[in-house]
């Protein structure tokens, strides 16, 4: 018989408890365990990756319009280069590159502002003429389009196989995953973090970290703090595989959508919760949405009108007013620390802000300033812009 | 070293990495589906689901009711993308 994590007692005291479990709450811990803290404990309050995570598309861009943005997302992505090697597993890398389609000309110019803005900070995308695009991606019909960008070393990874390689890496270095335990409450003394009350017995500690995903306001809410982080509801379907058409990641703000061929064959597909009027706090799945998604993507790629859907599903986007993450410890209740609110991106962030998490919670200075992206900036009215969202 | 034992073909997955992974730790259908891609091929697991249920009740001592089957698919699956485009 195997012996799983249920049969073991949940520890009475540790250094640091991060709730959830997904590519945040792994990398926190993998990168906390590497700078030297021993006692690291992780609880889910589900299965082995059933939030964000399991239900994202895993891709990774540097191609941002903020610098904060791009700078993030740079270190990301020279992490997840080496990370396979790190963490001794595959984590599915294939950097295809993005391709950004701009279908309106006031969207082609910030395009173009962005690519000066990424190449000042080291990331070598381009902007592609029509002839380009057509050699460079036959399969894909462009006629209506205004404008390209693209970034070669842009792509995506595994995110079963990414966090399963953090968790795992973490594991070997001492810390310990519980799921199906959830958090029920925090207890703090004055402005401190005392532990925390979970469903299989109480935990003391004086770190917790909050690594929730859309269930994030409800933590923060533990401690008495009101956090803007909102669920909304994306859906996204897969379909059968097929021999390898389409290397980039195509996306468009204007045009509302994300596509892309996975290693396997299959393309993985998106957009915006608008058109297909989504509940924004539900998993349930619309019937709009495969309709309007195959008129975007049989236009956009027409090879794709004789392939099947196989999946469909729906997960969420955990959403601030700025569309930027919240990072950082909170002003009001110490040792209670955020990892929250990723707006869509925080796969291809994981790598880096666990690592910025890590360094604050061990009292080094973060290798990236992010303190404009502390808890208390919206009460401040300190809001951070991003014009590249969608 | 033997041949490797194919349960999954859609996703190319082998018993012995199924083995390896239930011994990890991991015991629950879900958990081995995300980890493994199983049943997530175009047979959408009817050939490997059922092997995998009976090597996870022999090594966890479950029964298959215990270890349950994976949630159902939505209806506008099976449908060719240019089926939704016509009017
Ligand atoms: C359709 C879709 C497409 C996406 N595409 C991309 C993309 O291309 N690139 C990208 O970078 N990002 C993408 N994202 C966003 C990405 O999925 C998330 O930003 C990221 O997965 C967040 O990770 P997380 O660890 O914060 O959250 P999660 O993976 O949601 O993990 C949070 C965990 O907290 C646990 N939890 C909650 N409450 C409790 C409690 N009380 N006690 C214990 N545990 C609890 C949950 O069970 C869960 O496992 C996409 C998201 C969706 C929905
Ligand atoms: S055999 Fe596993 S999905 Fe088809």
């Amino acid at each position: 018989m195997v012996s799983g994590e249920l049969s073991k007692g949940l520890p009475k005291t540790a250094d640091v408890v991060i709730v959830g479990s997904g590519v945040q709450g792994a990398s926190i811990a993998y990168n906390l365990a590497k700078m030297g803290v021993r006692d690291v404990l992780v609880l889910d309050a589900g299965d082995l990756l059933t939030g964000s995570t399991g239900r994202c598309a895993a891709g990774i861009r540097a191609q941002w319009g903020g610098e904060l943005n791009c700078k993030l997302a740079k270190a990301s992505l020279d992490i997840f280069e080496t990370l396979s090697d790190e963490l001794g597993m595959d984590i599915g890398l294939h950097q295809g590159g993005y391709l950004i389609v701009a279908y309106l000309d006031s969207e082609f110019q910030q395009l173009k502002r962005n690519v000066q803005l990424q190449n000042s900070l080291g990331i070598n995308s381009v902007i592609l003429s029509h002839d380009e695009v057509k050699e460079r991606f036959p399969a894909l019909d462009i006629s209506n389009a205004v404008g390209f960008t693209y970034h070669h070393r842009d792509g995506h990874a595994d995110p079963f196989l990414t966090t399963l390689a953090y968790i795992e890496g973490a594991k070997r270095l001492g810390v310990n995953f519980y799921f199906r335990t959830k958090v029920t409450g925090i207890e703090a003394r004055g402005d401190r973090v005392e532990g925390v009350q979970t469903s299989k017995g109480y935990i003391s500690t004086k770190v917790v970290v909050n690594a929730a995903g859309p269930w994030a306001r409800d933590i923060a809410q533990m401690v008495g703090l009101s956090i803007p982080v909102e669920p909304e509801a994306h859906e996204i379907v897969v379909t059968e595989p097929v021999p390898r058409i389409l290397d980039p990641m195509v996306i468009s703000f204007s045009g509302n959508f994300y596509m892309q061929q996975r290693p396997n064959g299959s393309f993985i597909m998106g957009m915006g919760p608008e058109p297909y009027a989504h509940p924004k706090d539900q998993y349930s799945l619309t019937w709009k949405f495969p309709y309007i998604m195959a008129q975007k993507v049989t236009k956009l790629l027409p090879a794709l009108r004789e392939v099947r859907l196989l999946r469909h599903w729906a997960g969420y986007y955990a959403v601030t007013p700025d569309r930027h993450p919240i990072l950082g410890e909170s002003r009001y209740v110490k040792g209670f620390y955020m990892s929250v609110g990723f707006s869509g991106h925080g796969f291809m962030l994981a790598p880096i802000t666990g690592k910025l998490i890590a360094e604050m919670i061990i009292g080094k200075k973060p290798s990236i300033d992010v303190s404009s992206l502390r808890p208390e900036r919206f009460e401040e009215g300190k809001l951070v812009f991003e014009p590249m969202v969608v | 070293m033997s041949d490797p034992i194919i349960v999954c073909r859609c996703e190319d997955v082998t018993l012995q990495e199924v083995r390896e992974w239930i011994s990890r730790g991991y015991t629950s259908l879900e958990d081995l589906r995300r980890i493994l891609r199983l049943g997530m091929g175009p047979c959408q697991g009817r050939t490997c689901i059922p092997i995998v249920q009976r090597e996870l009740a022999r090594m966890t001592g479950k029964s298959i009711d215990e270890i349950g089957s994976p949630t159902g698919r939505p209806p506008a699956v099976g449908v060719e993308l240019g089926a939704f485009t016509s009017d």
